[in-house]
């Protein structure tokens, strides 16, 4: 690692006032330090947010939730408002990364990880997302976790979250705070596609830091699921990975959500997809009309094409999960 | 402390004081900010037991219990846990006598090279803190992030589900102890 200062603020203000255009905030530290050892990100000064009062999981006025930016993954998935409220959210969790990690790992963070794309890592290859403009390895490369939706010339990237996937479907907002005072981002406009410009992930200014996200009241408790299909049985991301939420009136649907994972720069919801259900008996039938809709315009690249007919496939499985309810 | 290393154009940083209760004793330590928490134990407390396997949160041969909760060390800086409470492998004996799950690894045999085992039992004995792990389909979940190559799965396994319960009383014990 290069060397670099460190400063460990006692308040957001200060926090943000510390930030310089090289600085990195720092909270679990997984993902950043691991960037840092392979020389991916080189940053001069890191700022330690770990002791900021952002710890906290509160209910908000409206029966939502506000889950502060520095609880941990684990906290989080097993904070009992989230186990009842929010399964979906819970399982989507679980279904990532390791118990060590879980454990670091902050919600904040989480959003803000990076592709685990080889080429963005591996800096004596070519890669747009690292050095902008220096040229994209896995188009014509290893690309078997790569993107099949959103993609462009420049990055062919996908967002590795399963937290943000459950986030998406839930319709979570991501509560930030800058030099110019607090603002709230819908999580569909948080992350970015790549577009000619993959060197940026989100939509967050410099020096802005995540405060919190909120959960509405709606938490999908008795028809959601997560489906999340990977290379192993565990601690592996997703190849594809759905989060499947209904609203249910007896076997009809009243609403639904459906995001996917592991085949975008962001996670992958399209409201034609989710509309098309609503009024319709639950079955395959409608399922597989709205993994059509959600699917539109997928490609493939010379290792990942497989993953369509899986998106496909798994869309169907998940949603059938989420009718069935809360029972499996 | 040794000539502080700089990068071109950038403030020459000192090492910093912290203060850890390691293994149940206070340590004066003075660290650099880019020095890992594993790093801290191996290379400056020479306290070996602590594998470094892949460096980047992947194999889990690092795992220790930071405040009671299983992490790599790996993947987390010394500098930010000033104050922390840290337990590695050569802390969970007392005395001569084994914790349960050193002992129970033992018994069952639960490892072959032995590079992942320190790991492993920090990670075991974080599992049965958490009081997640019912039967062996939620062991093996949760282990997921300690990698064996040797392939001792099957006697890591026994091993855990063995010591499982001794492990819970022994952590309960603490907890009365220490409110």
């Amino acid at each position: 690692m290069n060397p670099f200062s460190y400063a460990r603020p006692a308040a957001v203000d200060e926090a943000i006032g510390l930030f310089r255009p090289d600085s990195r905030y720092i909270a679990g530290g997984t993902n950043l330090l691991d960037l840092m050892k392979e020389n991916v990100t080189r940053p001069t000064q890191l700022i330690d947010i770990t002791r900021l009062p952002l710890h906290d999981i509160e209910e908000t006025a409206d029966g939502g939730l506000r889950i502060g930016a520095l609880v941990s993954n684990a906290d989080l998935a097993w904070n009992p408002l989230v186990e009842a409220r929010y399964p979906l959210l819970s399982q989507a969790i679980l279904a990532g990364a390791s118990p060590q990690l879980r454990n670091m790992a902050t919600t904040g963070g989480n959003l803000l990880q990076r592709t685990r794309c080889y080429y963005f890592y591996d800096s004596t290859t070519p890669c747009n997302k690292r050095e902008p403009g220096s040229g994209c390895s896995a188009r014509d490369g290893l690309n078997r976790i790569h993107a099949i939706l959103g993609h462009s010339d420049s990055c062919i990237a996908v967002h590795p979250s399963d937290m943000c996937v459950a986030l998406a479907a839930l319709e979570a907002q991501v509560i930030v705070q800058g030099t110019g005072g607090e603002r709230r981002i819908a999580f569909a406009d948080f992350h970015r596609l790549p577009g000619d410009a993959p060197e940026r992930d989100n939509t967050l200014a410099d020096g802005e830091l995540i405060t919190a996200i909120e959960l509405p009241a709606q938490g999908f408790a008795s028809n959601s699921a997560y489906l999340k299909v990977r290379d192993r049985a565990s601690y592996a991301f997703a190849l594809v990975s759905v989060a499947a939420a209904l609203e249910l009136d007896g076997d009809r649907i009243v609403s639904a959500r459906l995001a996917l994972g592991g085949v975008a720069h962001k996670p992958w919801r399209k409201p034609e997809a989710e509309t098309v259900l609503v009024g319709k008996v639950a079955n395959e039938a409608a399922f597989d009309e709205a993994a059509s809709l959600l699917l539109a315009g997928a490609s493939g690249f010379e290792h990942n094409a497989f993953k369509i007919d899986l998106a496909r496939r798994s869309i169907a499985r998940a949603l059938g999960e989420a009718a069935k309810g809360a029972s499996r | 402390m040794s000539a502080t290393p700089t990068r071109e154009g950038a403030t020459p940083v000192a090492a910093c004081p912290i203060s850890l209760e390691l293994n149940g004793r206070t340590r004066q330590l003075e660290v650099y900010p880019w020095t890992t928490l594993l790093d801290l134990l191996r290379e400056q407390l020479q306290l070996t037991g602590t594998k470094k396997g892949c460096d980047h949160g992947q194999c889990g041969a690092c795992t220790v219990l930071l405040n009671g909760k299983r992490i790599n060390s790996c993947l987390t800086l010394a500098i930010m846990h000033d104050g922390a409470s840290l337990t590695t492998i050569e802390g969970l004996a007392e005395g001569d006598e084994l914790h349960p799950m050193q002992a129970a690894f033992v018994e069952h045999d639960a490892f072959q090279c032995g590079y992942c085992t320190p790991g492993q039992i920090c990670s075991a004995v974080g599992m049965i803190a958490e009081g997640r792990a019912n039967g062996r389909d939620d062991i093996r979940e949760q282990m997921s992030g300690n990698l064996c190559r040797c392939g001792a799965y099957p006697n890591i396994l026994a091993a855990i589900e063995d010591a499982a319960s001794e492990t819970r009383e022994r952590l309960s014990a603490v907890q009365q102890v220490k409110p």
